[in-house]
């Protein structure tokens, strides 16, 4: 949608006003995946391996959530930063014009700092892929860019959920951080190193399994399963987004309905 | 000490009010703590290789983290002081170094307590009730259980005096953002708040032990797994007693420059 | 008659509120159970404005003058009622709806704030889907019309307020609604700057025949541009008129001011009531239902010697106050 390209543009514009502010902030972002990868280095440095993974395959698992996780916080903002929204009283703004709330909450705030991270997790997915040779086909980098992708599609309905609850209250949203910051920190490992029931929430529930797990154990050859499931199995991650955005004009409608 | 009680009651009347808050507040710590046990979970039960602190010792760590977390994280978010450094507002409240740095000192001190006072009895009891390995085991003697309430109270006031250092940095740096997120994320490193510092390797411990970090997390917390004891626990209190005097000395020393930085600017 | 622009029927709306009380006790007891209170904020609201009206929408604060705009605007749902606006009902079909309204809001802006101005302009031309045609004619328009060519460029944070109030009068118009509704857009303005929007506002319902709801506090708003008065209370149309209506009902009075000598001590005129005195100055209110203004020209004159002597109406503000007495809000 050329619209949402415009507010990029334009809140890219006013944050790059900001340069020295720009800098620190995202060299901070850099060092924030940065300390999780170290602390995930001297977990392996200590243990040698986990389970049935190697270290250059766990970084390669940690790398594609990270880069899901920080495109989705860099473009999908606006949904992240709900509540500040609606305190402010701009959501009936928004109602005022004649676009899909989705349209304008997407284009209403991006983090662009968030770069940082982005860098981060790209240097680590570099990195594990130079050391991964059974990776070295174009199918292999489509199928990554799937899982990126669709990973970045279940945070933004993981946001889009939780903005959904502002609606309702603005209080006791940190609930939503267990789904967006504590899924990334469990679905940075591969998902067959928890318990049973952990692994099925996060499948077919919250279906991080769907663009990080399953399409890894195919792509690295630990199962014998035929390449074209790895490039179809990550879109379940889009279809996540059909219930969460359902939900999302329910809250609409109730919003409207009762006033703020 | 007013100023502590008055902050206090008020922050915890607040939470109080908003109910949701506090359960979802309650719901998030034990997430979290489940997620990050069943990470090491994971480490633990597959190879013989035993590391220096326990899977019992590593369990209780992390729930220690989840309920100290208000007492003992770096992250700081106090924009009122921030709003009042970059505004110029603060040559209004001109009071001497002496008045000033112990009002903000006690305003944070408060803070932090009736954070970790609105969410720490629920949380505690739940987590002592958990099956195992993801129950919190308890010190098993009560001069343990003393020893770290000493180191926590301690490591507290360190962490608070840290963090003021930050809010004078804003002084010269006019902006709260930048600085103080590198100096956070570094800190909390350092602690022992990414991983606990006895599962780094050694070159890694010995580059925390230059810092004054280590004192505020991962001490405490070891002390009550019982991975410190003995003389290792009493040079440990020194040390937190030690950084505490330097630190608040620093901070106070700074902050009086600033101030008479800022009455020469006229605000 | 034309179909008239606005048609509301028998709207009705109520809101519930949380119960919230202080203490430590009540604090501990809404952790468990919370206490709501129904309010109503619109009883069977019914009116009707014609295209090209300036009507004032004044009330008491919590009245229900916003949840009245919030309606007409398509935001919120109303609970009974039927509201047609342009052939249309606002919440349905939003999109469509909103995009033949504009909405300034005195205290929130709806311009990006660290960008140009012309920056939000371009935007809300994106955002509306105007041919690039008629967005620069309709821009060159009105910049001409809000004297807006110095400070196009400049980003919204560094604008004064009442620079900033007409570049959101221009931006709420670019799309070139036929209604448009104001709330409190003179709030905050110093003097020069509330003259400037109030004849812009006129200029723009006489150029371009934009019907204007406008709700505000200030009077000499009302005064100076309303064709037309609604004033609501409690939930409740109280009044529906013009000013002289307004004023033939609540207003058959004057206010006399005089320079004066000599001594005032007599009882006053049935009719006349004193306002302030001093030993130069005195101010009456004169009822000229009871007390004719010859006569009590005549009755002055026969006790005291004026130097000065000035007769004005009595101000709006006083009328809207006796109207709220008078329903008690």
């Amino acid at each position: 949608m050329t619209l949402y390209y415009k507010y990029l543009l334009m809140h890219l514009r006013a944050q790059l006003q900001y340069k020295g502010s720009f800098l620190m902030l995202s060299i901070g972002q850099f060092f924030i995946p940065f300390t999780m990868f170290a602390g995930l280095y001297f977990m392996f440095e200590k243990f040698g391996k986990l389970q049935e993974w190697s270290f250059i395959e766990v970084a390669f698992c940690f790398a594609i959530i990270h880069q899901s996780f920080s495109l989705s916080e860099c473009f999908a903002r606006g949904f992240d930063s709900f509540s500040s929204l609606i305190i402010r009283g701009d959501f009936d703004r928004l109602l005022l014009r004649p676009r899909h709330t989705v349209l304008q909450v997407l284009g209403s705030a991006f983090e662009f700092t968030r770069i940082g991270r982005l860098m981060q997790s790209l240097i680590v997915l570099i990195f594990a892929i130079s050391q991964l040779p059974q990776l070295w086909h174009w199918q292999h980098i489509v199928i990554i860019l799937f899982m990126i992708v669709n990973g970045v599609f279940i945070f933004v309905g993981i946001f889009m959920l939780a903005a959904t609850l502002c609606f309702w209250t603005v209080q006791g949203l940190e609930v939503a951080n267990v789904f967006t910051d504590g899924g990334r920190e469990m679905a940075q490992y591969p998902l067959n190193i928890y318990e049973k029931w952990v692994m099925k929430l996060f499948t077919f529930i919250i279906p991080f399994g769907l663009v990080s797990y399953i399409p890894l154990r195919i792509i690295l050859g630990k199962v014998d399963e035929p390449l074209w499931q790895a490039m179809i199995i990550p879109f379940g991650g889009a279809l996540f987004l059909i219930p969460c955005y359902l939900i999302w004009q329910f809250g609409v409608k109730h919003y409207r309905s009762t006033g703020s | 000490m007013r100023t502590y009680t008055s902050v206090w009651r008020i922050r915890f009347l607040n939470g109080l009010q908003y109910r949701t808050a506090a359960y979802a507040g309650i719901a998030t710590q034990l997430f979290f703590g489940f997620i990050f046990i069943m990470i090491y979970v994971a480490f633990y039960n597959q190879t013989p290789v035993q590391p220096d602190l326990s899977l019992q010792q590593v369990v209780s760590y992390i729930w220690l983290q989840q309920i100290c977390l208000s007492l003992v994280m770096l992250w700081v978010r106090d924009p009122e002081i921030f709003e009042l450094i970059t505004s110029g507002n603060i040559a209004y409240e001109l009071c001497r170094p002496s008045s000033i740095y112990p009002f903000w000192y006690s305003k944070l001190l408060a803070q932090r307590v009736a954070n970790m006072t609105l969410r720490c009895a629920p949380v505690t009891i739940i987590v002592l009730l958990l099956p195992e390995p993801y129950r919190l085991t308890i010190p098993t003697n009560f001069i343990t259980f003393l020893a770290f309430l000493i180191t926590l109270l301690l490591a507290l006031l360190l962490v608070v005096a840290i963090s003021m250092l930050i809010y004078i940095s804003v002084f010269w740096t006019m902006s709260p953002t930048g600085s103080v997120l590198l100096f956070a994320v570094l800190g909390e490193f350092l602690a022992g708040l990414v991983i606990p510092i006895p599962l780094m390797p050694k070159w890694m411990q010995l580059i925390t032990y230059a810092f004054p970090f280590r004192w505020t997390v991962d001490f405490p917390f070891r002390v009550f797994n019982e991975h410190i004891h003995g003389n290792e626990l009493i040079i440990g209190i020194c040390s937190q007693v030690g950084w505490l005097v330097v630190i608040l000395g620093i901070g106070y020393w700074i902050m009086k420059k600033a101030i008479r930085a800022v009455v020469i600017q006229g605000g | 008659m034309d179909e008239p622009i606005i048609s509301l029927q028998g709207i009705s709306k109520s809101y519930q509120v949380a119960e919230r009380k202080g203490g430590l006790k009540e604090a501990f007891k809404s952790l468990i159970k919370r206490d709501y209170k129904v309010i109503e904020a619109l009883k069977d609201i019914s009116f009707q404005v014609q295209q090209g009206e300036i009507v004032g929408y004044i009330g008491p604060n919590g009245a229900g003058k916003s949840t009245t705009i919030k309606i007409m605007s398509g935001v919120l749902l109303p609970d009974s009622g039927s509201c047609t606006v342009m052939n249309m009902t606002p919440w349905l079909d939003r999109q469509k709806y909103v995009s033949n309204i504009g909405v300034v809001f005195g205290q929130r802006s709806q311009l990006w704030w660290d960008v140009p101005v012309i920056d939000s302009f371009q935007l809300l031309r994106d955002i509306y889907r105007i041919p690039q045609e008629q967005y620069e004619e309709t821009l060159e328009e009105l910049t001409a019309l809000l004297k807006l060519a110095n400070i196009l460029n400049t980003p919204v944070r560094q604008l004064s307020l009442g620079q900033r109030m007409r570049c959101e009068l221009a931006a709420s118009l670019l799309h070139k609604p036929s209604l448009l509704f104001l709330d409190e857009p003179t709030i905050g303005l110093d003097a020069d700057s509330k003259i400037a929007v109030r004849s812009i506002v006129k200029e723009i319902n006489e150029r371009y025949g934009v019907t204007v709801i406008l709700t505000t506090h200030d009077m000499n708003d009302i005064e100076a541009l309303a064709h037309r008065i609604m004033m609501i209370g409690k939930g409740t149309l109280l009044f529906d008129g013009t000013l002289p209506q307004l004023q033939q009902r609540y207003g058959t009075g004057k206010i006399v001011q005089v320079t004066y000598s000599g001594n005032l001590v007599d009882k006053l005129l049935p009719g006349i009531t004193m306002i302030e005195q001093s030993d130069e100055k005195l101010s009456i209110a004169v009822n000229t239902e009871l007390c004719t203004m010859p006569q009590c020209i005549q009755w002055l004159t026969s006790r005291i010697e004026m130097t000065d002597f000035t007769v004005q109406a009595i101000p709006i503000e006083d009328l809207i106050l006796s109207l709220y007495k008078e329903h008690n809000v």
